[in-house]
């Protein structure tokens, strides 16, 4: 497998960083959708951050199930096993990140048949798909603006339920499926349906960095990346290590952060002020701002996180509002000023 | 950029500051050459080339040095335009699966051309699902397949070689691929006789390879080439990228073990130079410092200033460099074609191309039934029931059926999906307000029983919106009947204030909603663009008109096509006014005769 550019080595693009770490705390935000220039180091964070992740524990089984989880988050196998043998034993393995690549065949995404065990025993098993493999991981789909509509269709109803179906001959499965969404595009080539914008947690528009040493410093340590990848990967080692204690920290913290009854009303009259749909925006904004205030370490949910937070966790939930001709972010800019302040 | 005087000269076109040495420099064509060189002696890291040229001698030409290049057993593969997902990234090979009785893949194209060299063949008709598949590729430096049951990563490093037959500005290769291509290469303008054979073989390039990766950069050399990438406005960090590989390659290639200023000015015209988007700001008198890429580096700034010089003047170097690769006068058109493209992509991609069950071009399979309209596709039912075979031999020999050769099941039908083109809704707004109404809304009423024979002959559907006393309303939802939008029109009464600003909002809304079901709306305003009601229904002409004038920003805003036609008795400058905010095609009626009307109304349409 080719190796993949540190994670902590992507120069500049702090809201995208921030935000995957964000959902690898908290992984019930619902995904991060990044959108922007090309040449901005999308897929190079996605792709570094897979690397750095902390394992986790989960059971021998196709689909890594947690052996804490409750029956319901749990495949077949593993129910029957608990049921007949008592708690299940767990091994740390890699939380895997699963890439979506835009040529995948439906049987491929949601699983089918074992196609060798058909052909060599004439058995019929089923075969897992991408999505129980991003069981409990990620799912990255690069242009996800670019994706067929039935993938998208099935897709998003196993995002939304958390548990893959597959009626086929013979053959009926249910398994949990329960994933961060990762979805990179750039929108000049297509926009993204808003019922699938809306799946994402967080949203984060990348722009090329337009100051000199920056850019400077991508070419330097790019050219070194290219020239001999180990010996990059090796040097970025202890800053990437941090980025993982970083996460492990706040996952560990995340339970005990508190959410005071003031944030809360503050961040309904933030969503009420912009008008968002729903209540999906309100839920995703104190969720994402309580993963921020366990990442930066603190153990209450303040005005400022919320401010901190607000752009990425609405900014794709806003109508378009035939009076206004600015972006959505300015809009949710405003909106924050007036309400919050400076 | 104005030049200073009309000169003919092409080499010189900017640099009309400073006298430049007499040496012409590397003729294009040895500049192809060079990038053909260049790429073979790094291939993935250089990404590729894109080749602009018809077919012909040249192309030929170039095409067989940059094969004779590659070190022996480099793999060539030639990807045709419409090739098929199996082809390019691999799948279930359909044949040997249902002879070996077991699943056998087939090597994806992606795969084979590891450590090699892909042609595209006319790739500026490239789908954008196609060129996302190379691209994915191209990033993560491995193939990812998931089809037909079989899962692979297959690491595939390889090069691209693009081969654009796009005439004209509009035609051209994806930005998604452009970007990820190093050397941006146009071959139109070179005659036969120049295309001459190449110093380098393969033996150089061999050489050259071993030698890249000791060969260094220094820091104010990467700084001479982000700040040439800067002033010459290319927004794309890739760019400066791939001239820092290009730079290395080059010096690779020649022997040197760090890359010289020489190497920078290679990296300079091959890449960056294309890739131009602005002429570098003019000159300063030499002792002024540049004001564009400020030097500002704030802990270095106690180092003395002639430190810092040396990378200024590296970099003007470098920018001198690449101007005098731009030929003159191609930045202007560049600019403007960069620009009407962006436009059109991004307008028509949203909905302009649209899934459909049983017209169009074919786009891939679906599994279902093939009930009415719909087409089996008979290869991909075949591929689909391949692994099952034995299975349903056992099973109809245990309940004693006789078995058949193959058998297929409702569960194998695969259907062949088509895009096509999606529907044009035209929205008409128009004006039955007292100023216009009275002495010319039975002539708009006119242009617009044209424009809706025109639409019945595209199968277009129209709608129609009438603002005229304090606001504005839908007199006719997007709707294909003729008949219905005629009548509707006839009866449509006149008198009252303009509202024009409320007629533009709901034109936009509806043109929205257009769009978010998969239409594409094309915007007619027909209006004198005399605004006197503003939104909540007071009059006034100042706010009236300055509404007027935000709700047009909106619809340029959000990329609809519009047109505005208008219909004074004289063409009043507030027409005008209007269709610059809305980015819109102004046509005063007066002039607008049946043909030139509808002919508008298409090439906005496109």
């Amino acid at each position: 497998m080719p190796i993949p550019f540190p994670f902590s080595a992507v120069v500049a693009q702090e809201e995208m960083k921030r935000s995957l770490l964000i959902a690898a705390i908290d992984p019930s935000i619902g995904g991060v959708l990044v959108f922007g220039d090309r040449g901005t180091g999308k897929s190079t964070a996605i792709r570094g951050l897979a690397a750095l992740l902390p394992k986790m524990v989960a059971v021998d089984c196709t689909y890594n199930c947690d052996p804490q989880a409750g029956d319901d988050a749990l495949c077949a196998d593993c129910r029957t096993n608990r049921a007949k043998k008592g708690p299940l034993k767990g091994r740390k393995v890699p939380v895997p990140v699963v890439d979506l690549p835009l040529g995948a065949t439906e049987d491929r995404v949601i699983g089918a048949l074992d196609l060798e065990r058909a052909l060599t025993k004439g058995e019929k098993a089923f075969e897992p798909g991408l999505l129980a493999r991003a069981h409990r991981g990620f799912l990255y789909i690069d242009e996800v603006n670019l994706l067929e509509d039935h993938l998208v269709d099935s897709l998003l109803d196993v995002a939304a339920s958390g548990e893959n179906l597959v009626e086929r001959e013979g053959l009926s499965i249910r398994h949990p499926a329960r994933f961060v969404l990762v979805g990179s595009g750039n929108p000049e080539e297509g926009e993204l349906r808003p019922q699938l914008q809306d799946r994402f947690g967080l949203s984060v528009e990348v722009k090329t960095p337009q100051d000199l040493p920056t850019r400077m410093k991508v070419v330097r340590l790019r050219d070194e990346f290219e020239r001999d990848p180990d010996a990059f990967v090796v040097k970025w080692k202890g800053k990437d290590g941090k980025v993982r204690r970083l996460i492990e920290k706040g996952r560990a913290l995340l339970p005990e952060v508190a959410v005071p009854d003031a944030t809360l009303e503050a961040a309904g009259r933030l969503c009420i002020k912009l008008g968002t749909d729903g209540l999906r925006g309100e839920l995703t904004l104190i969720r994402a701002a309580r993963a921020l205030a366990a990442l930066q370490g603190d153990t209450e949910v303040t005005i400022e996180h919320l401010k901190a937070i607000a752009t990425s966790a609405l900014r794709h939930r806003l109508r378009r509002d035939p009076l206004d001709e600015s972006g959505s972010t300015s809009r949710v800019e405003r909106a924050v000023q007036e309400l919050f302040g400076a | 950029m104005s030049s200073p005087d009309p000169n003919p000269a092409v080499a010189d076109g900017g640099a009309s500051a400073a006298p430049r040495q007499a040496n012409p420099g590397p003729s294009p064509w040895e500049d192809a050459v060079l990038a053909a060189a260049l790429m073979a002696v790094d291939p993935a890291g250089t990404g590729g080339v894109s080749l602009r040229a018809l077919a012909g001698p040249v192309r030929d030409q170039w095409l067989s040095i940059m094969r004779d290049l590659q070190p022996e057993g480099t793999p060539m593969r030639r990807v045709p335009l419409h090739v098929s997902d199996g082809r390019l990234l691999g799948g279930l090979d359909l044949a040997a699966t249902l002879n070996a009785g077991r699943p056998v893949a087939e090597r994806g194209l992606l795969v084979e051309a590891d450590g090699g060299v892909i042609e595209l063949a006319m790739a500026e008709r490239i789908a954008a699902g196609t060129a996302a598949r190379l691209t994915m590729a191209f990033d993560s430096g491995e193939v990812v397949l998931e089809r037909d049951g079989l899962a692979m990563r297959t690491p595939s490093r390889f090069a691209v070689v693009a081969l654009d037959e796009g005439v004209g500005e509009d035609e051209g290769l994806l930005n998604a691929l452009l970007d990820r291509l190093g050397f941006h290469l146009e071959l139109t303008y070179i005659r036969v006789h120049e295309a001459i054979a190449c110093d380098y073989d393969a033996d150089d390039i061999l050489a050259a390879r071993a030698r890249l990766r000791s060969v260094t950069i220094t820091e104010d050399r990467i700084q001479a080439l982000c700040g040439t990438a800067m002033a010459l406005g290319i927004p794309s960090l890739r760019a400066s990228i791939f001239a820092c590989r290009v730079a290395c390659a080059s010096a690779a290639l020649e022997d040197r073990p760090e890359v010289t200023d020489e190497d920078l000015s290679v990296a300079a015209r091959l890449v960056l130079a294309p890739r131009a988007t602005q002429l570098p700001p003019m000159e300063p008198p030499p002792d002024a410092e540049p004001p564009p890429p400020e030097p500002e580096e704030p802990d270095q700034e106690q180092n003395q200033s002639n430190e810092q010089q040396e990378p200024q003047e590296l970099e003007d170097q470098v920018l001198e460099a690449a101007k005098a690769a731009i030929p003159a006068g191609l930045l202007a058109q560049l600019q403007m074609g960069k620009l009407r493209r962006s436009r059109s992509r991004a307008t028509g991609k949203a909905g302009a191309v649209q899934n459909a069950p049983s017209r169009g071009r074919p786009a891939g399979v679906l599994r279902g039934e093939p009930r009415a309209g719909l087409r089996l596709n008979v290869v991909e039912t075949l591929r689909a029931a391949a692994p099952w075979q034995r299975l349903r031999r056992e099973e109809r020999a245990r309940v004693g059926q006789p078995s058949t050769r193959i058998e297929v099941r409702q569960d194998d039908f695969r259907i062949t999906r088509f895009k096509h083109k999606s529907e044009t809704t035209t929205i008409f707004v128009v004006d039955a307000s007292g100023s216009s109404a009275l002495h010319r809304l039975a002539e708009a009423k006119g242009a617009v029983e044209l424009l809706l024979a025109d639409c019945y002959v595209r199968r277009d559907k129209v709608a129609l919106v009438a603002f005229r006393g304090k606001a504005a309303e839908i007199l006719l939802p997007p709707t294909r009947s003729l008949v219905r939008a005629k009548r509707t029109l006839a009866g449509l009464p006149g008198g009252g204030g303009t509202p024009l600003a409320s007629g533009i909002d709901l034109g936009m809304i509806l043109s929205d909603s257009v769009k978010r079901r998969g239409g594409t709306p094309v915007l007619i305003v027909m209006t004198d663009g005399r605004a006197n009601v503003a939104r909540d229904g007071t009059g006034g002409r100042t706010r009236a008109g300055e509404e007027a004038l935000a709700a047009a920003r909106v619809v340029r805003s959000l990329e609809i096509a519009a047109l505005v036609i208008d219909t004074s008795p004289r063409p009043q400058p507030q027409g005008r006014d209007l269709a610059t905010e809305m980015g819109a095609v102004y046509l005063p009626l007066p002039h607008a005769d049946a043909n030139s009307l509808s002919q508008a109304v298409r090439a906005t349409a496109i």
